[in-house]
């Protein structure tokens, strides 16, 4: 199809339509630059009504279409396509209802996640997942990624925090998904549009549940001597009954970039630091801030702090938050991996990406959230160097499929996008591919939402190789091999 | 019953119903028997597949054969002080793993510690074409692939034949106390959306036959104290209580009469519905014996956002469950159709068509 041709027919403001390659550069890449590709066209709707006349009109001409947020995702979700239109919730910005009594807000797509919680402070609550990339990121976008945070292990993820969503098909058709009770009838499609990468319909509303902000909250900082003993940590306060808000951990390498980086008050020589936060009344905080601290000195930590006062606990927090872009400042690139194991085998896969990072010579930093076991550890390269992002890209692949072997997940909150499609193949077998496929064809048969990515084709699984094998049979024997 | 894994024999089994078509009725225990429609079929009972397949406390996760009967797990979790933090429903001693998390049902601590779905982690199931498949896994955070794990909760069945699942468990609580107040359904409403809205220890709240109950979970200080916010009340002696009101056997429950769960925002006011009610979380899950028509119920319940299910002694023709939009019921049907093409898994359970 010629771009013109599809302008032409295209009924929708000037002001709304990208179409000069300045115009396009921006949004030839999210959060994970390494892949990049020049959009055909970008589109930037005002209105529900154009949102689904655009659908509509992409559907009748078998055009694809790439839902887009604030584009911050890590795993190339919204990497535009040569030959379709990038859909951009941008200017969905407005919060619509706040429901005090039902402790609900309904907002469009393009919300910060951080504005939600701005926006409902003033009546003491606040909207539970926060992933540090909250003062950018889309609530749409966190949908369609299922983000976590800081505060998942005890408030769950995103789809345990809303409630209801308006969603758009590629017909141009709008549902309501999900209501502002507590369950709806028939299947859980609020469950399914949750993390579906914008590959199943396009979110144009959002109701999300709020909680209140809890009364009092406080956070330990302890240091531990090896990555080792602070994981085993991990697993005595999680046994010992007590649910922590935030319990997240940061190695060598992560503190001295964080210190350096907002100067948070991180012990520097030490070899790992866990941040523990427990939040509830003062009277439960305080019982259980007693309790964690003998478990940490038990468990080997070398020193205990709590923060003396919260100005104390917000600095020890900026430094995990902005450890993304500390790490940032200490190497050209760096490549954000996101898998997720049992808690049991922290010490096991650390001290392995620890091994290969020396056998790669690719140094690795590692800040995560351990209460979860999602590991995040930031492969440091450069891209200039020849050869040294597919070194990355290697020694990235074999850390999701040692995730895989350890029980765990190859993604844990940033999604398959494009990034991860290969490592799909090892994670689930064709027959899991092709339940996947059918669901993707109840909602947009044709497939033209977000082609190419989140769900690779058993042809591209041949292609790549790296088979899910089950018993020892061949997965994809009637596919040629290339 | 001896542990065994028949994830083998039911994929040729629901092989030969596909070639066949030979719809299947799939039941554990039979304790939900009464809820949804009726289903013809040959009846495949999941309780010859138990056992359960992991747990450590420490992650906070257990991973169990469908067949497995529910008080089984939860003495195992009890032993480490932990729960199924929402407190599925035993409508009888043989209530199954499979059977909860295909109901979806949720006890009192639903809106305060998350619903069935909310705790799948993930499923072994097989689809309608007999092939056995696993979504999702054994770690808290995982978002390879659509999630069709929790899609299964609620589903009925409908989907697919559940071989085993992971749930996310949760440390049971120190001390739990219960504070009983005399109040009317009006004011008990306003309460509970006034005190939802704080930061207190709350994990049930319950209104029937003119008193609300309260449910504090925590450490003692923490529960004390806000004990102490909520102002002076009787403190309930008889702790199973939430038990009996989870398995509906407290006296409300006892009737013949159609019995109606609505499912509305916590804060609606009393409904303009004349019956007998029990209000249960928070005002979130409202319980009803009505003699008005199922059109009317039906009416007002959607006119405030929420839903109405014939929950038991259904005696006409009257839906289950909600009728839904056209456009979404389509979309479900496809839905079924990815999963189950031959129609030979629960057919019409939760819908007729699904
Ligand atoms: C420094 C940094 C820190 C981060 N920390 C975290 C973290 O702690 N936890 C975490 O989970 N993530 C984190 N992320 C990743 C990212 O912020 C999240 O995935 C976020 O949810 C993406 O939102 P977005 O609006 O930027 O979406 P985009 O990047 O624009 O899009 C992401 C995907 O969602 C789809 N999409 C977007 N909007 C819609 C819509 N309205 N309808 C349908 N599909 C849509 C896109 O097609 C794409 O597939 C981090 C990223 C950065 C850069």
């Amino acid at each position: 199809m010629e771009r013109s041709r599809f302008l032409a027919g295209l009924d929708l403001p000037a002001h709304c339509i990208l179409s000069e390659e300045a115009e396009l550069r921006p949004y030839e890449c999210d959060g994970l630059s390494a892949y990049r590709r020049l959009p055909w066209l970008v589109l930037i709707p005002e209105t529900l009504e154009q949102v689904q006349a655009i659908l509509a009109y992409c559907h009748r001409l078998k055009v694809p279409v790439v839902a887009r947020g604030a584009g911050t995702g890590l795993s190339g979700g919204a990497l535009p396509l040569e030959h379709g239109v990038l859909l951009s919730l941008a200017r969905f910005t407005d919060i619509l209802d706040i429901d005090t009594a039902n402790r609900l807000a309904r907002v469009q797509p393009g919300v910060r996640n951080l504005a939600i919680s701005e926006a409902v402070a003033a009546q003491g609550l606040y909207y539970a997942p926060d992933p540090s990339s909250q003062i950018a990121c889309s609530i749409g976008g966190n949908v369609a990624e299922n983000a976590g945070g800081v505060h998942c292990l005890k408030y769950g993820l995103t789809v345990n925090n809303i409630a209801a969503l308006k969603v758009v098909t590629m017909e141009g058709e709008l549902l309501t998904i999900g209501s502002h009770a507590a369950d709806s009838a028939g299947y859980d499609l609020l469950a399914l549009l949750t993390g579906s990468e914008g590959m199943l319909g396009v979110i144009v509303e959002v109701t999300v549940r709020l909680l209140p902000v809890p009364e009092y909250a406080q956070v330990l900082l302890a240091a531990f001597d090896s990555a080792e003993s602070a994981g085993n940590a991990v697993a005595d306060i999680i046994s010992s009954g007590i649910l922590p808000a935030g319990l997240e951990m940061m190695d060598k390498l992560a503190i001295r970039a964080a210190e350096d980086f907002v100067h948070a008050g991180y012990p520097t020589d030490a070899a790992a630091i866990l941040l523990c936060e427990l939040d509830g009344t003062r009277a439960e905080v305080d019982a259980q801030l007693e309790k964690v601290h003998a478990l940490l000195s038990h468990a080997g930590a070398s020193e205990v702090r709590t923060a003396r006062d919260q100005q104390e606990r917000q600095r020890f927090w900026a430094g995990r938050k902005a450890s993304f872009p500390a790490v940032g400042r200490l190497s050209p690139d760096y490549y954000c991996m996101d898998g997720t194991i049992p808690r049991k085998h922290l010490g096991r896969v650390l001290a392995t990406i620890s091994e290969w990072s020396a056998e790669y010579g690719l140094p690795v930093a590692n800040v995560f959230h351990a209460g979860d076991g999602n590991l995040h550890p930031l492969i440091l390269y450069d891209a200039n160097q020849p050869g040294e992002l597919e070194r990355t890209e290697e020694f990235g692949g074999r850390i999701l499929e040692l995730c895989i072997e350890a029980g765990g997940t190859i993604t844990g909150e940033h999604g398959v996008g494009m990034e991860k499609i290969d490592q799909m193949c090892t994670q689930f077998n064709r027959a899991e591919l092709e339940q996947f496929h059918a669901v993707k064809r109840a909602f947009d048969p044709d497939g033209l939402l977000n082609p190419g990515k989140a769900i690779p084709t058993l042809a591209r699984c041949a292609e790549f190789g790296h088979m899910h094998v089950h018993g020892g049979a061949l997965p994809f024997p009637e596919l040629e091999r290339f | 019953m001896p542990e065994q894994d028949l994830t083998d024999a039911w994929c040729a089994r629901i092989q030969e119903a596909a070639a066949t078509h030979r719809p299947l009725y799939i039941h554990g225990g039979n304790s939900k028997a009464f809820y949804g429609r009726p289903v013809t079929g040959d009846a495949l009972d999941t309780r010859e597949h138990s056992g359960i397949l992991d747990y450590e406390p420490s992650e906070l996760v257990i991973r169990a054969r469908s067949g497995t009967a529910l008080s089984e797990i939860e003495q195992r979790l009890e032993r480490h002080r932990q729960m199924l933090a929402f407190e599925p429903p035993h409508f009888s001693p043989h209530s199954t793993l499979g059977g909860a998390i295909a109901s979806g049902l949720s006890g009192p601590r639903r809106p305060f510690a998350g619903a069935a779905r909310d705790m799948v982690l993930g499923v072994g199931l097989i689809n309608g074409k007999g092939e056995a498949l696993h979504f999702g896994g054994q770690v808290m955070k995982n978002v390879a692939g659509y999630d069709l794990s929790r899609l299964m909760a609620g589903a009925l069945g409908t989907l697919g034949l559940l071989t085993d699942v992971a749930l996310k468990v949760l440390p049971r609580p120190e001390t739990e106390y219960t504070l009983k107040q005399v109040c009317s359904q009006q004011e008990a409403l306003l309460r509970c959306a006034e005190w939802t809205a704080k930061p207190l220890p709350l994990s049930a709240a319950c209104w029937h036959d003119e008193h609300l109950y309260l449910r504090l979970s925590g450490t003692e200080a923490g529960v004390r104290y806000a004990q102490h916010q909520l102002g002076d009340s009787l403190l309930e002696q008889d702790s199973s209580w939430w038990q009996r009101l989870r398995d509906q056997q407290l006296d409300f429950f006892r009737r013949d009469e159609p019995l109606w769960r609505l499912s509305v925002p916590p804060a609606t006011p009393p409904l303009a519905i004349t019956g007998d009610w029990l209000i249960d979380w928070g005002g979130g899950q409202r319980w009803l014996y009505s003699k008005e028509n199922a059109a009317t119920i039906r009416q007002v319940t959607g006119s405030v956002g929420g839903q109405a299910t014939l929950f038991r002694n259904a005696q006409g023709k009257e839906d289950v469950f909600q009728p839904l939009p056209g456009p979404l019921f389509s979309l479900q049907q496809r839905l079924k159709q990815a999963f189950d093409p031959e129609g030979i898994l629960n057919p019409g359970r939760l819908y007729a068509g699904l």
